[in-house]
């Protein structure tokens, strides 16, 4: 299954990035394969409105099974769980740390939207 | 470098509540930090730190529509079209764009038969990267009429979160912007800590209602900063009894000070003057430290 | 006549000279329409203490899709510059609250497949007191844009009396919206490094939207003349200056009017309605 875990860099060393819509890069696992293969997310982060649901439709398009990352508003959690991408909350530091919370089982998933989205 | 810097983002409810001068005190106190003014409708963070820019970039967010002058035969279908009421009669009966008014949702520019209108990339501001006597800085300034959203703040700490990594800093400090809008939740998403500084009114108890709750939505702890709190005794207790109820730690009540603005004109931080309200502001610092 | 009370930035005093003005005023004629258009936070409530008499709720135009002539053919998706509507496998789905009601994606559906429908944002609540006439927008939570909001209360303003904004902070859209058709503005600011600056960035919009407009300078003596300076080098007048009073400070944070209180003030804000009547006459 291919998972995708939110960056603020292009390397498994990288930070993690607890923020979904405005992470610099998704790094993409293969849990059959091993490899990994790196996503920029230039849309979501030039997106001058609903970066979410542009980011949400660039994982949907690259036909990923589930998404690791901090926080996922409601717009964004509409698409992917309409698409079936499964969600998982970390706060891992780095995407390396998050990768094994992940192949360990450790990580919980979203069942709601972690927030309001759009407050005012 | 692996380790996460510590991230603290200072929000209130309402503006004008003391944010600012408690950013930067703050950042004083912490002597070795990294600060992020990512509130850019009222950017004042950098009078009081005097920053030398050493970069500066352009920011751009969103378009704009601009009308060819010379490829305009003045048919009015751009005016017709336009909900936002952008689009004005000029005396030579052609059509111009009021920049104030377009929110760049393209429909005259797909629609114009001339095809007399370029949609260009909007210019709302610029963002720089500075040195100051705290560390370094990062903030903006943002044009007439541009909007602050979420693009430039998550900018502003994506430069923040870099430069705490080059430099080898274990905390980046954030003055954030006021109320609950978009710019604060990019402000907040994924930081450490959240520092609401409130004042003792009646308003100031629903802003903290609406501001920790946000902050708890986010799974973010949120830390009391209660401004001018003997200005209303009464009000100030129910204030920490609310925090109490909402699990947020009151961890600084700083007495209303006149010499605060005194402060401010020389160009200095509340802690680097001598006066009454430092020691609150220290006492609070050394709470948030341990935390 | 429409006078709007601006500042650069929050908690300068814009809902205390608002309100104070409005009581003022409606000593003076028969009516006054105060209309708070700092949706995000209304406050002035607090201060006038009206009652209720009605609300109306407001609402937007955003799109609807009609499977059954949908093509599937993603031109609505392409087109929105909001994200606002979005075809996830085809099928085009619509999120509300990103909407700008610009109409885009019902004039690129070749299939006419898209119409639009109401979506609420917001309500404008009537309040009654004595004279004044409070109509206050108050902005869903959940929903980003206020403009919409800012123009329905506009809507209200009263063509024989005189009319009180209280606009939001800052310089952006929604500022504009509140200020744009006012006939005065008055910047509120305080004699500070932050009140100057952000009170610099007020004055470049009023200037951009061609406004006659003055400075109130609130707290008075807590900081320096850097203001008064300001004004004087770039001829603005000053229309009204509160002093710094620790009185002042108290009576806001219990919810209670200047006037009413300290009734030594009473006198300035008068003076400030003379002033901008006379200036208006002038102009016309």
């Amino acid at each position: 299954m291919k998972v995708a875990f939110t960056s603020q860099g292009n390397s498994l060393d990288s930070q993690f990035d607890e923020r979904f819509g405005r992470a610099m890069y998704f790094i993409i696992y293969d849990t059959d394969t091993n490899e990994t293969k790196v996503l920029e997310n230039m849309a979501g982060v030039e997106s001058a409105h609903g970066a979410g649901i542009s980011a949400a439709k660039k994982l949907v398009d690259a036909k990923v099974d589930a998404l690791v990352t901090g926080n996922c508003g409601p717009n964004a959690f509409y698409v992917l769980s309409e698409n079936n991408i499964k969600i998982y909350l970390s706060n891992a530091k780095t995407v390396k740390e998050a990768i094994e919370e992940f192949k360990n089982k450790k990580l919980e998933i979203a069942s709601s939207p972690t927030k309001g989205g759009h407050w005012r | 470098m692996d380790n996460k810097p510590r991230e603290i983002v200072v929000i209130s409810g309402k503006g004008g509540t003391g944010k600012t001068s408690i950013s930067a005190s703050l950042a004083y106190l912490s002597k070795d930090c990294i600060v992020a003014d990512c509130d850019v409708d009222a950017a004042d963070l950098y009078l009081l730190l005097n920053p030398i820019t050493v970069e500066k970039h352009d920011f751009y967010s969103g378009h704009i529509a601009k009308i060819n002058q010379e490829k305009c035969i003045g048919c009015g279908t751009c005016k017709e079209l336009c909900r936002f009421d952008a689009i004005k009669k000029n005396n030579n009966s052609k059509f111009s764009v009021e920049p104030t008014s377009c929110e760049g949702c393209k429909v005259c520019v797909e629609f114009c038969p001339e095809k007399a209108i370029d949609f260009l990339e909007r210019l709302c501001g610029e963002w720089m990267k500075s040195e100051t006597r705290v560390g370094f800085m990062v903030h903006a300034k943002l044009g007439i009429a541009a909007e602050n959203s979420g693009k430039l703040v998550s900018l502003i700490r994506n430069e923040a979160r870099k430069l705490a990594q080059e430099k080898g800093k274990n905390l980046i400090i954030i003055d954030g912007p006021p109320g609950i809008g978009c710019p604060v939740i990019a402000s907040i998403t994924g930081a450490t800590d959240v520092l609401v500084v409130t004042e003792p009114t009646i308003s100031g108890i629903h802003d903290l209602e609406r501001v920790v709750s946000l902050a708890n939505h986010f799974r973010i702890k949120p830390y009391v900063a209660i401004n001018k709190f003997d200005l209303n005794p009464e009000v100030t207790e129910k204030i920490e009894k609310i925090s109490n109820e909402l699990n947020a730690q009151v961890v600084g009540k700083i007495r209303y000070d006149k010499l605060v603005t005194k402060s401010q004109i020389e160009g200095k931080t509340i802690v680097e003057s001598n006066i009454p309200s430092a020691q609150d502001i220290i006492n609070m610092w050394e709470r948030l430290k341990i935390n | 006549m429409t006078i709007a009370i601006a500042s650069g930035k929050g908690g300068t005093g814009k809902t205390t000279i608002a309100t104070n003005l409005a009581i003022v005023a409606s000593e003076k004629y028969d009516s006054v329409t105060l209309l708070d258009c700092d949706v995000e936070e209304p406050n002035s409530h607090i201060f006038i203490n009206g009652k209720k008499i009605k609300e109306e709720v407001v609402n937007v135009r955003i799109p609807e899709v009609d499977e059954s002539l949908c093509t599937e053919c993603g031109a609505c998706s392409n087109f929105c510059q909001y994200n606002a509507i979005v075809s996830l496998k085809g099928k085009p789905v619509v999120f509300k609250e990103m909407c700008h009601s610009c109409g885009g994606c019902t004039l690129v559906c070749q299939p006419k497949a898209i119409h639009e429908v109401d979506h609420r944002i917001g309500l404008i609540n009537f309040y009654k007191s004595g004279k004044i006439n409070l109509i206050e927008g108050l902005l869903d939570i959940g929903s980003p844009l206020s403009p919409p909001l800012i123009g329905a209360v506009k809507g209200y303003e009263s063509k024989d009396t005189l009319n009180i904004i209280d606009a939001p902070p800052g310089t952006s859209c929604p500022v504009i919206e509140a200020i744009r058709d006012a006939d005065y503005l008055i910047l509120v600011t305080e004699p500070t490094p932050f009140g100057l600056n952000d009170l610099i960035l007020a004055v470049e919009v009023s200037r951009k939207l061609n406004k006659k407009f003055s400075v109130a300078i609130n707290r008075v003596g807590s900081g320096d003349d850097r203001v008064h300076k300001y004004c004087k080098k770039e001829n603005i007048p000053i229309i009204l200056e509160i002093p710094d009073d620790r009185r002042i400070a108290e009576l806001y944070s219990n919810g209670k009017i200047i006037l009413e209180n300290l009734p030594e003030y009473k006198k300035c804000f008068e003076e400030v309605l003379e002033k901008i009547g006379t200036v208006i006459q002038n102009g016309q």
